[in-house]
């Protein structure tokens, strides 16, 4: 909790107290702490002299601001038609295999997540995933395992 | 105000200058639809209903937000507007349950309104994809539902709980496609922030947010709310004999038709089954139901029997003026004392022994409405928005119209939120603030001469006592730093009209009258007391002590705060009463404990009070009441202290009498009887007259308020023109010597009403609180109040839904505490005191300090006054409840 302070009075002292800077303080949270607990919200809204509800409000809005807890590593694999034709249901196997966990879930160590999202923007090299905020391209079973091993190993 | 005319559907208008069109229209009987549109609230413009045409401007204008231009033509209503408005309507109704029957809103829905006018089209409507998913209903907070399947999105909550409640429990979520009103964490409105006042429930303007009561009243009854002294004005509703809502009276100066959770929910214990219903005498140790005719045989026999000194009497703060002065007047006039008191005592003493001191009044010297219009408002020692809700609407309306607010309390009070400056001082260390402050002021000349000159007294005293609180020893003392001291110092001197508010963390203090003595030297020195908006505001606690404290409810003073000691003021009343009076003071609360356990006094009249849980050091009060030859309770329940009694009388409550409270502005009100007495419970004033009547005393022989009101009048100058006529649509606020004075809306305007008319400035020395932690007792304990409950909690209790929201004591400590102490959240511990111990939850919060813990005394199960210690002030005999040490010990497991 007392970093949360710190990391919040930081992220206020970056990007000041106006209303605008909401959103870059969220995802500098986000950034350090993988998703928004409820004490960094109220953290938020106290030093911007908003609401909680309101905090929470834009929070919820965004699927990159994650509101409920997530791993270190959260894997966003794109579930829209270009990668879905090019094999993002293998791609889904092969994590869920790797990580033992389903779509939505979270490892025990806290340290991968898997989810779905929407279109990444990499139609041209799908099927593709996100982890954190480097995207992995073109994957291909084998290619995916290597990488996911590699987290592992971090 | 400067008028515009403009064009309606070729109409002309004349409005004032300001006024958006659609409330021009609105006001002119124009009907033009509207959802999102509520008088109360900003307009926010997005239901898209009230869309108008105005010539020379193209496409449609949002009417709400829009304001009125001299020479504007608008029209409400065209071909386009309809088809438009139609299309609209539809993609409102697409995601509303169309379950109009089930409803309990049905034909009291806006939306049913704006339907009937706008129209749908049946066929369009029957295509339109249904894009919401279904909610399950939120009905867990237990006065109202909320059902998001019902929510047309007009964002009124939302607006109402930030703009009239300042609580922002709401706001939108899952924006876009899924946008739900949602609390913080999409959580159950029982879990979120939401302080249950019920405004938003009162304003949805669709059946989305219900109240769980649905049966509807069959007349509604206008009275004053029975809880804090602000003295909301309400209509209560009630169908067959029993009270089935309560709203606020928009018209009312006080409230304009707010409430809180206790005004608009707490009327439950009212026709509650424990209510006490006959008289009841003790037996062989047990109550047993008994009849008028036999405990006033009983009474009067023992009330013959003992001596005047003998006897003593607890008046009470919830009862009606005129039950007070009958009260009072049977105690002086028939039992031959001035052993009278109550427990403003344990409040607001020193207020009075100060104050009278310091102005020559004890009472708010402003107006509530006044707050709105000051530029600083310091709140010190006074948790406003818990103990005062409504007041505290106010001071935050005045910070939304730009006020800068300054709070000093020892906790991180609510009210913390909206401050500029938040001082957390170490509890009992008032003076010191204040007067470190006051040396702010004089050191940078921000003192007001001109008023010190023509209107005070004393400042070269006070002067040379004000050299001991420089900077360092100030910040060194109270634990606030230098810069918060100097910046609320120099907020309070200049921008003002400044209005400084205090409850009892001022108070309940060994040297409770030094705080206020403080309190008054801060606003004489800056000349900010005596002005509209600008003034000393003790917020006075229970629903009628101002009035009680009027009505002579006090033993050095007859009604009208006219000295008992004073030869001129006993010969007058001698004349009223036409009996001879006590010329001495009488005993206070306090003492009158210590000589009841001495044997000095051995037969007690106790009316509407709860000792046992209020008074501090609670032990020795029932060691006390164990000693009293005769003990007579007057409640509407039976309390923790009428169990001690002989016989205990059943009270009618606040809904079943008529009379007047007088509230914490002074302001008299009328208190209407709005349901049939439960069994055969009687007015306070009847039964006081009845024993008096009994024991052959004369001018006892009052038929109704009425009558005790007009001798009111009569006796006491400050109320000399207040009848029930005048008050019956608002209440007036005393001084108002004559029926054609208009009242007084602030005290010391010309002069202050001390004899030589003039305020004194008094020399102050820092004086500790009696107990401080130490090694043995390490934290301090300091008292509190909940939102949720009302004192003792006698009538809150009662309340199922309130029981709900806050159904137990929690000590509240600091989390470096808590991990020093090895205890956690939730935990049972033992709290013990050099006087006693309870056993309590732990709630592990940073709204306390390191160092200090916090209780209420609102449940019997924690009698937080076992800990409490009993040292008083030596002037105003207020003990010290709010500071006494502790220490917290683990439950064996």
């Amino acid at each position: 909790m007392y970093q949360i302070d710190n990391l919040v009075k930081d992220l206020v002292k970056q990007h000041g107290r106006a209303r605008e800077a909401l959103m870059p303080i969220l995802q500098g949270v986000v950034a350090q702490h993988n998703y928004l607990t409820d004490e960094a919200m109220v953290e938020v809204a106290k030093e911007l002299d908003l609401s909680a509800a309101e905090v929470y409000g834009t929070a919820s809005f965004y699927t990159f601001l994650d509101t409920e807890p997530r791993g270190k590593y959260v894997i966003r694999v794109c579930k829209t038609i270009t990668c879905a034709m090019k094999g993002k249901n293998e791609i889904i196997e092969v994590l869920q295999e790797m990580l033992r966990i389903n779509v939505g879930e979270t490892t025990l160590n806290d340290k991968f997540t898997i989810l779905e999202t929407n279109c990444i923007g990499w139609c041209h090299k799908a099927p593709a995933i996100l982890i954190n905020d480097t995207p992995y391209t073109d994957l291909t079973r084998e290619k995916l395992v290597k990488i996911i091993k590699e987290y592992m190993h971090q | 105000m400067d008028m515009l005319s403009f064009n309606i559907n070729g109409k002309l208008l004349t409005v004032g200058k300001g006024k958006t069109i659609l409330e021009a229209a609105l006001e002119n009987s124009i009907y033009i639809p509207n959802l999102c549109h509520h008088p109360d609230l900003v307009p926010s413009g997005n239901c898209r209903m009230c869309i108008v045409e105005i010539e020379g401007r193209r496409g449609q204008i949002i009417s709400c937000t829009t304001p009125v231009e001299e020479g504007m033509v608008v029209r409400t209503d065209s071909q386009e507007i309809s088809h438009v408005r139609q299309t609209t309507l539809e993609l409102i109704h697409a995601n509303h349950t169309q379950d109009c029957t089930n409803c309990s809103s049905n034909s009291a829905c806006e939306l049913q309104k704006v339907t009937a006018y706008v129209g749908v089209n049946e066929e369009r409507l029957g295509r339109l994809r249904r894009t919401r998913q279904h909610y399950n209903i939120d009905d867990s907070n237990p006065f109202f539902s909320l059902d998001h399947n019902k929510c047309i999105m007009c964002g009124i909550c939302i607006r109402t709980c930030d703009e009239v409640q300042g609580v922002n429990a709401l706001d939108y979520g899952f924006r876009g496609f899924n946008t739900v009103v949602s609390t913080f964490g999409d959580k159950p409105i029982k879990e979120s922030v939401c302080e249950s006042c019920g405004e938003c429930v009162v304003r949805c303007p669709v059946g989305a947010l219900t109240f769980k009561e649905t049966r509807q009243p069959t007349f509604e009854v206008k009275t004053v709310c029975a809880y804090c002294g602000v003295g909301c004005n309400i209509y209560l509703g009630v169908r067959g004999n029993k009270i089935v809502s309560s709203r606020g009276d928009r018209d009312s100066i006080v409230n304009k038709g707010r409430l809180c959770v206790k005004g608009r929910f707490g009327y439950e214990f009212v026709n509650h089954e424990d209510r006490l219903k006959v008289p009841l005498i003790k037996k062989n140790g047990t109550f047993v139901e008994s009849t008028w005719e036999e405990a006033f045989s009983i009474i009067v026999e023992k009330f013959s029997a003992v001596e005047s000194k003998q006897f003593a009497a607890f008046t009470s703060a919830k009862m009606t003026n005129e039950d007070n002065y009958v009260i009072q007047k049977f105690t002086r006039a028939v039992m031959g004392t001035n052993n009278i008191d109550h427990c403003a005592r344990l409040c607001h003493a020193p207020t009075v022994s100060g104050l009278v001191q310091s102005l020559g009044s004890g009472a708010m010297t402003n107006s509530i409405d006044e707050f709105t219009n000051a530029k600083t408002i310091f709140s010190i020692g006074s948790n406003t928005t818990a103990a005062h809700p409504i007041i505290g609407l106010h001071i935050k309306e005045a910070k939304r119209k730009g006020a800068k607010i300054i709070v000093a309390n020892p906790k991180e009070i609510d009210l913390c939120r909206f401050a500029d400056v938040f001082m957390q001082q170490y509890p009992g260390t008032d003076v010191v603030l204040l007067m470190g402050m006051m040396k702010v002021i004089i050191d940078e000349h921000l003192q007001d001469e001109e008023f010190i000159k023509t209107r005070t007294e004393g400042y070269d005293e006070f002067l040379d006592s004000l050299t001991d609180f420089d900077l360092d020893t100030t910040e060194k003392i109270t634990g606030v730093p230098k810069g918060k001291i100097i910046e609320a110092a120099r907020l309070y001197a200049t921008n003002t009209p400044s209005s400084l508010v205090y409850a009892m963390g001022i108070t309940q203090h060994s040297h409770g009258t030094d705080n206020v003595l403080a309190v008054s030297n801060l606003a004489l020195l800056t000349g900010s007391v005596g002005k509209e908006s600008s003034g000393i505001n003790p917020l006075r606690g229970q629903n009628n002590v101002q009035g009680a404290c009027d009505m002579g409810g006090l033993p050095d003073v007859y009604p009208g705060y006219q000295k008992v000691t004073k030869p001129w003021a006993k010969e007058k009343f001698e004349e009223h009463w036409g009996v001879k009076l006590d010329p001495e003071e009488g005993l206070t609360h306090t003492e009158i404990f210590d000589e009841i356990e001495k044997g000095n006094i051995k037969a007690l009249y106790q009316v509407g009070e709860n000792p046992i849980l209020s008074e501090a050091d609670s032990n020795h009060v029932k060691r006390a009441l164990a000693n009293l030859d005769f003990f007579v309770v007057q409640d509407i329940f039976m309390t923790e202290t009428a169990k001690y009694a002989d016989i205990v009388l059943p009270a009618a409550s606040f809904a079943e009498k008529d009379g007047t409270f007088t509230n914490t502005e002074r302001r008299v009100q009328r208190v209407r009887k709005a349901v049939i007495p439960e069994g055969e419970t009687k007015d306070d004033w009847w039964i006081a007259s009845e024993i008096a009547r009994r024991m052959g005393a004369k001018g006892f022989d009052y038929e109704s308020p009425n009558d005790i009101m007009d001798e009111i009048n009569r006796v006491v100058p400050i109320y000399g023109g207040i009848t029930f006529e005048r008050i019956e649509d608002e209440g007036l606020q005393w001084p108002c010597p004559t029926t054609n004075h208009p009242g007084t809306k602030f005290l010391h305007g010309e002069k202050f009403t001390r004899p030589n008319g003039l305020g004194k400035l008094f020399p102050l020395t820092y004086k500790a609180s009696i107990e401080l932690p130490d090694s043995e007792y390490p934290l301090l304990l300091t008292t509190d109040r909940s939102l949720y409950h009302y004192h003792t909690s006698t009538m809150t209790r009662k309340v199922k839904g309130l029981e709900i929201l806050d159904g137990e004591e929690f000590l509240k400590v600091n989390p470096e505490d808590a991990q020093q102490m090895e205890i956690s959240d939730g935990e049972y511990v033992t709290v013990r005191s050099r006087r006693g111990d309870v056993r309590v939850k732990i709630k592990i919060t940073r709204i306390v300090p390191k160092g200090i813990a916090s209780l209420t005394f609102h449940f019997h199960e924690t009698p937080t006054n076992e800990l409490t210690i009993c040292a008083i002030d030596p002037v105003a005999k207020i003990p010290e409840t709010k500071v006494c040490s502790i220490r917290v010990e683990k439950m064996e497991t």
